[in-house]
């Protein structure tokens, strides 16, 4: 026996799809296996929905009465809270990816050809509709305690657009993350540094109240744009070059992580 | 000839880390039939599997599944067989029901088709009425045959088990059998791998057994068997040095010995003319022997025929230990 000369055997199954396609199907299953996976994990849903919530109370009532901003700080303080929250929420798409691939379920995944973009797409899918869903109860209770945004229907359409790109991008650096992270546990400490990103910004308190060696970090780094731009969205101030930069960083962010994690995918799978 | 095979394999080799764990693996199963991978912990059973199953690469050799290459036309395989590892591939937080649904519209079937589906294999498995339950409330018997029913949602033609029964009880290992069994005669091909010699011969057609990274056997259950001594004589001798005199008679004839309790075990095909032959011969006076049994071979046994040493299993009796260490030849 020194030929391989078996032929193909009798009909395939299903016909080949294209690839993109088959890619775009997968991507669709797995958003739905993630939203309902993320529905029924009642400790992180609840943790990811109050969490934001009892963060926003506790700056409004506990320290927003010795931060002065020029503003009643309910006004000042939500589009940091907003933006800390769907960062945190999105940072736990690292704990699904790597949950997903130090089980067997990826070896079934791949055995049936899902295309690995179909996974971590499905997974920051979700993140995408599990964090509007929590902005939207952020902003309920913050319209309950008194915050009055300016904001026209365009602007909101803006903010809402600034906001799903900067989920995007944290989604799909977490799915990076995610792949690196050998356990769900290690997994888990990335939204503690997504989490801790936005203090240092103009989320809770004013760049200039800062010492000076933070200010420079502060005023540069990525959150800092974007929360200046969805607040100038909301309450009608000036914007500047708040969402160019907004948008440069997070498309950066978001190009950067996917080619990362395709890098990380086949290496993590072959 | 070459298409009547199901899986074929030349040369396998696989290293990782420098560790060499396949050594040039050569297989070959028929189309329809049942072929069990046998072999102890670390032998390579599931880095054999992973090969086939298009999940790992081979460092070197060849290897073809429904008649596609498994690295060139990996598409192509995938399309064509499923993989049930040794680690459930289920999501608790999904019921049965959607478990299985999703792999159908994973395996390209439309909604109602993957609909459809779940509900024939979850009547056919017996899980009609967990179905609706979020696996995390399942039995481990229960989700294996969920795992099991969700690898032939896409209908393959060829299907890899890996370990499908370790760690089951009795009961779930017998679910497991049935459904393997009822799988056998439709056409489709099985790959399974096992440490339990009673699985692969109950399941197999054909078996091959894994050592080191080679394949040191390969034939039916019952070749196999005989080549390794389908049974084992084990006698008890009547104090220490008739003990020592048969151990010193048989010499690497012994497949087992065991001072402590003053027996040894010698291989025999069970009939009785060859069991009456070996007791003249160690005991021509028919004082040394005080009694005998015998037991069917063990996979402890075929290893020890096959490869001169014992298999891996867990190390719970002192005698066992001692027993590994002793030098035995076949």
């Amino acid at each position: 026996m020194s030929e391989l000369t078996a032929s193909p055997t009798a009909a395939p199954r299903l016909s080949l799809r294209p690839r993109p396609l088959a890619a775009l199907a997968g991507a669709v299953t797995m958003s739905g296996r993630s939203l309902r996976m993320a529905r029924r994990n009642v400790d992180v849903l609840l943790t990811s929905l109050l969490l934001p919530v009892l963060i926003m109370l506790l700056f409004v009532y506990l320290f927003g009465g010795a931060i002065e901003t020029g503003t009643r700080y309910v006004t000042y303080v939500v589009p940091g809270v907003v933006l800390l929250s769907a960062g945190f929420g999105a940072a736990t798409t690292a704990v699904s990816v790597t949950t997903d691939m130090t089980g067997g379920i990826i070896d079934r995944f791949r055995s049936l050809d899902v295309v690995g973009a179909s996974v971590l797409a499905g997974h920051v899918a979700a993140s995408v509709v599990r964090n509007l869903a929590s902005t939207v109860l952020v902003f309920g209770v913050a319209f309950l305690i008194g915050f009055r945004p300016s904001a026209g229907p365009l602007d909101w359409l803006a903010a809402a657009g600034i906001l799903v790109l900067f989920i995007l991008a944290i989604s799909w650096l977490s799915a990076a993350f995610g792949l690196l992270a050998r356990s769900p546990e290690a997994a888990g400490g990335f939204s503690f540094l997504v989490m801790f990103l936005p203090y240092p910004s103009s989320a809770f308190v004013p760049i200039d109240t800062m010492p000076s060696w933070l200010q420079g970090f502060a005023a540069n780094q990525p959150v800092t744009p974007v929360i200046e731009t969805l607040r100038g969205l909301l309450l009608g101030l000036p914007l500047g070059s708040s969402p160019w930069k907004a948008v440069a960083w997070c498309l950066s962010i978001l190009v950067a992580s996917v080619a990362v994690s395709g890098v990380l995918f086949r290496r993590r799978t072959t | 000839m070459g298409s009547e095979l199901a899986v074929e394999a030349i040369g396998l080799e696989k290293a990782y880390d420098r560790v060499r764990v396949l050594d040039g693996v050569d297989l070959e199963v028929a189309r329809g039939s049942v072929l069990a991978l046998l072999g102890p912990n670390g032998a390579g059973k599931t880095t054999t599997v992973r090969i086939l199953a298009t999940l790992g690469r081979p460092d070197a050799g060849q290897a073809r599944v429904a008649g596609f290459d498994v690295v060139t036309e990996r598409r192509q395989v995938r399309r064509r067989i499923s993989l049930t590892g040794q680690y459930a591939a289920l999501d608790e937080l999904q019921t049965g029901e959607e478990n299985l649904r999703m792999m159908g519209r994973l395996s390209g079937l439309s909604g109602a088709q993957a609909r459809r589906r779940a509900g024939e294999l979850l009547e056919q498995f017996d899980l009609a009425e967990a179905g609706r339950r979020t696996v995390a409330t399942w039995s481990g018997g229960m989700r294996r045959r969920l795992d099991l029913a969700a690898s032939l949602v896409g209908q393959p033609s060829v299907i890899f088990l890996d370990e499908p029964t370790t760690g089951l009880d009795l009961r779930s290992r017998q679910a497991v059998w049935q459904v393997v069994t009822g799988l056998t005669g439709s056409g489709v091909t099985i790959f399974l791998t096992t440490q339990y010699l009673e699985e692969a011969d109950r399941l197999a057609d054909r078996v091959a057994v894994l050592d080191g990274g080679r394949v040191v056997a390969d034939g039916t259950s019952e070749a196999l068997k005989r080549q390794v001594a389908g049974q084992r004589l084990d006698l008890v001798l009547a104090d220490p040095p008739a003990f020592e005199d048969a151990a010193h008679l048989l010499g690497g004839r012994a497949v087992q010995r065991d001072p402590k309790r003053l027996t040894i075990g010698v291989a025999t095909d069970g009939s009785a003319a060859h069991v009456r032959a070996l007791l003249d011969e160690v005991d021509p006076t028919r004082g040394a022997v005080e009694r005998f049994a015998v037991h069917s071979a063990t996979l402890d046994d075929v290893f020890l025929a096959l490869t001169g040493r014992p298999a891996d299993r867990p190390e719970t009796d002192e005698n066992e230990n001692e027993n590994e260490k002793e030098p035995a030849g076949v």
